[in-house]
């Protein structure tokens, strides 16, 4: 699904250049749950913004699906972050004014589905989230867990080939945590990629392979047993 | 690329914002306001003006005879110059200039007027059938003199609108005689004149019958013609001054007028006003445009404004769009569409308010420079294009930056 060759990425800070990523090798099969770990500065979030087309790499090459993602334009990018990817941040980054329900349908205004159509599909993943009473509140009326519900709602609607999860227990309590692992584990049940890049190592332990990054190289790249999250509810 | 779904976004977000939607659309609406009651007040100027200088035929040429300046042939200067029937002949016969219309008049400045106990001191003038057309008098009722009347040299009158309510009230004044100068004329018409009052309260007699009434023999006071109208305003001007310098020649010689005398002979050519009025019109149209654009230029880079301080207000949630799949264009469609959408609203409200306030005072105004200040449909049509135009050059800026936010800078957490 993902493979990625030799990947350098380095910024430009002032007059020095900070080297990120230094040549990362990496693939992930359909139907895997990975999660990405390190500290900060380790290049986890670097390697996790080019994997989502938000950034681009100065060497190597990545292939998406088949499809090799090199010199897009925005436009292009755009498009292909709408049909391959769905992203799920710590801050949830949902729009204010917007109902829960229109959150869950923007990818879909952006795929140019049907209004009544966008509504009955992103209501079917409110409902998957176990939302479906809280369509019409916005987002400041709902608790942190369940605005990581929504966005999680969001992220399937587009029906994306792959999830990238950016910290996103990052802003939750441990119990609150556990419930949202417990929604990405039946997530990825039923079949769907899931990238997600935390440093904290009990949620590592409830994705089935962890990758450490450290210093822009992949240090330690493991299969897991899966914890259940659901146990530790 | 204002599809409905687009409309729902934009119509979602204003609803939502309204305080900064009525901010953005006041300065706008202000701005039209403004731009309109100028232009309202312009086409008024234009009003009064033309009110002012048209009341006779946009071409006439009028001639005046004066006192000699300048001694001329044995003859002192301060010698009063008459014209007669012969000076209207010889100015009226020229081969080469064939004439629209032409009259000579005779007329006495304040004649007694009586009908049954009713009276009043009116300007009698004696004229052709032709004179209507120069004086631009429509006939309200009955008929104006004809070349029959002045053959036979009738008795007959046409009296002004003014005329007619101070003598007939609300009789009915046609084939009724009234005494002027003691002699009882037959009233056959009555006229009005788009010089008002003033040009209304005169009588017409044919000036055959005022010549001999009067005891002027051949005398007569003025003539005035028109050419035929040219569709090029340029030529017309041309053709007229030909005509009008030719015609002074010929006089002045018939009269025995030195050719420098300027005092002695008075020739009006309406022609020449009516370009300056146009000139000073449209010079007063452009300037009320520039005022007017100025002010709404100001609400332009106000809404500008607005709107760049909304983008950045809303980085987050435009970044949040472009990693969900929005395009650049579809941002750009989004900021200009709401930009657009407010601009042509509240301006619409301005200038429904603009229309609104003519419709209620613009009657009312009537000085002599100012008349009826109005909007008409096409300047309507035109703010609206301008107004069109104001909202997509207001949101472009705006939306250009909103376009190049890269969602990774957008996104980062602080």
């Amino acid at each position: 699904m993902i493979d990625i060759k030799d990947l350098h990425k380095s910024y430009k800070v002032g007059k020095n250049s900070l080297h990120v990523l230094k040549g990362i090798n990496f693939s992930v099969e359909e139907g895997e749950l990975v999660s990405i770990m390190g500290s900060s500065g380790s290049g986890k979030s670097t390697l996790l913004n080019i994997l989502g087309m938000l950034d681009e790499a100065d060497e190597g090459s990545y292939t998406l699906d088949g499809v090799p993602i090199k010199n897009l334009n925005e436009k292009l990018a755009a498009q292909y972050r709408n049909k391959f990817l769905g992203f799920i941040f710590q801050s949830f980054n949902l729009i204010n004014y917007k109902s829960a329900l229109d959150n869950v349908a923007l990818p879909l205004y952006y795929q140019g589905v049907k209004r009544s159509e966008r509504m009955e599909r992103s209501m079917a993943y409110l409902e998957k989230v176990g939302l479906a009473d809280w369509a019409t509140h916005k987002p400041n009326e709902l608790s942190g867990g369940q605005k990581q519900r929504v966005a999680i709602a969001r992220a399937l609607a587009s029906d994306p080939k792959v999830l990238l999860a950016d910290e996103l227990t990052g802003a939750l309590d441990s119990k609150t945590s556990y419930e949202i692992m417990d929604l990405i584990q039946q997530i990825n049940d039923e079949g769907r990629t899931i990238l997600v890049v935390t440093h904290e190592e009990d949620i590592a332990q409830m994705t089935k392979r962890i990758v450490n990054l450290k210093d822009g190289v992949i240090i330690d790249d493991k299969k897991v047993t899966q914890v259940r999250a659901i146990e530790n509810v | 690329m204002f599809s409905l779904e687009r409309w729902q976004e934009v119509f979602e977000t204003i609803s939502k914002n309204k305080l900064r939607t009525f901010l953005t659309g006041f300065s706008i609406a202000s701005g039209i306001f403004i731009l309109v009651i100028l232009l309202g007040v312009s086409v008024g100027f234009q009003n009064g003006v033309e009110k002012q200088f048209q009341n006779d035929a946009e071409n006439i040429i009028n001639i005046y005879p004066g006192e000699t300046s300048i001694s001329y042939k044995g003859f002192n200067k301060g010698r009063r110059i008459q014209l007669k029937n012969e000076d209207y002949a010889l100015a009226t016969t020229d081969p080469n200039q064939e004439l629209e219309f032409s009259s000579p008049t005779y007329q006495i400045f304040a004649g007694l007027i009586s009908y049954q106990n009713e009276s009043g001191s009116y300007r009698v003038e004696g004229v052709l059938p032709d004179y209507q057309f120069l004086e631009k008098a429509e006939l309200i009722e009955g008929r104006f003199i004809n070349a029959n009347d002045i053959s036979s040299k009738e008795k007959y009158v046409v009296i002004g609108n003014r005329v007619k309510k101070d003598l007939f009230k609300d009789e009915a004044p046609i084939g009724k005689y009234i005494k002027v100068s003691g002699l009882n004329f037959k009233v056959i018409g009555v006229f009005t004149d788009p010089g008002g009052d003033r040009e209304e309260s005169r009588i017409y007699v044919p000036i055959s019958t005022a010549q001999i009434v009067f005891g002027a023999g051949t005398d007569i006071r003025s003539m005035g013609f028109t050419l035929p109208k040219v569709d090029n305003f340029d030529e017309a001007l041309r053709q007229s001054k030909a005509y009008t310098a030719g015609l002074e020649r010929k006089l002045k010689t018939k009269l025995q007028i030195d050719a420098k005398d300027e005092s002695a002979l008075f020739i009006s050519n309406n022609i020449e006003n009516t370009k300056e009025i146009y000139v000073l019109i449209s010079a007063m149209r452009i300037f009320f445009w520039g005022v007017g654009l100025a002010t709404l230029l100001a609400g332009i880079i106000g809404v500008s404004n607005i709107m760049l301080i909304i983008v950045k207000e809303r980085t987050k949630e435009i970044g949040i769009r472009k990693a969900l799949g929005a395009k650049p264009l579809s941002i750009i469609g989004m900021i200009l569409h709401e930009s657009v959408f407010v601009t042509a609203m509240s301006g619409l409200i301005g200038l429904i308010f603009a229309l609104v306030l003519f419709e209620v005072v613009g009657p009312y105004i009537e000085s002599d420079f100012i008349r009826n200040p109005s909007v008409d449909f096409n300047i309507a049509i035109s703010t609206l294009v301008v107004l069109i135009a104001a909202g997509a050059i207001a949101g472009f800026f705006p939306a250009w930056r909103g376009a190049r936010i890269k969602p990774i800078d957008a996104l980062r957490d602080e």
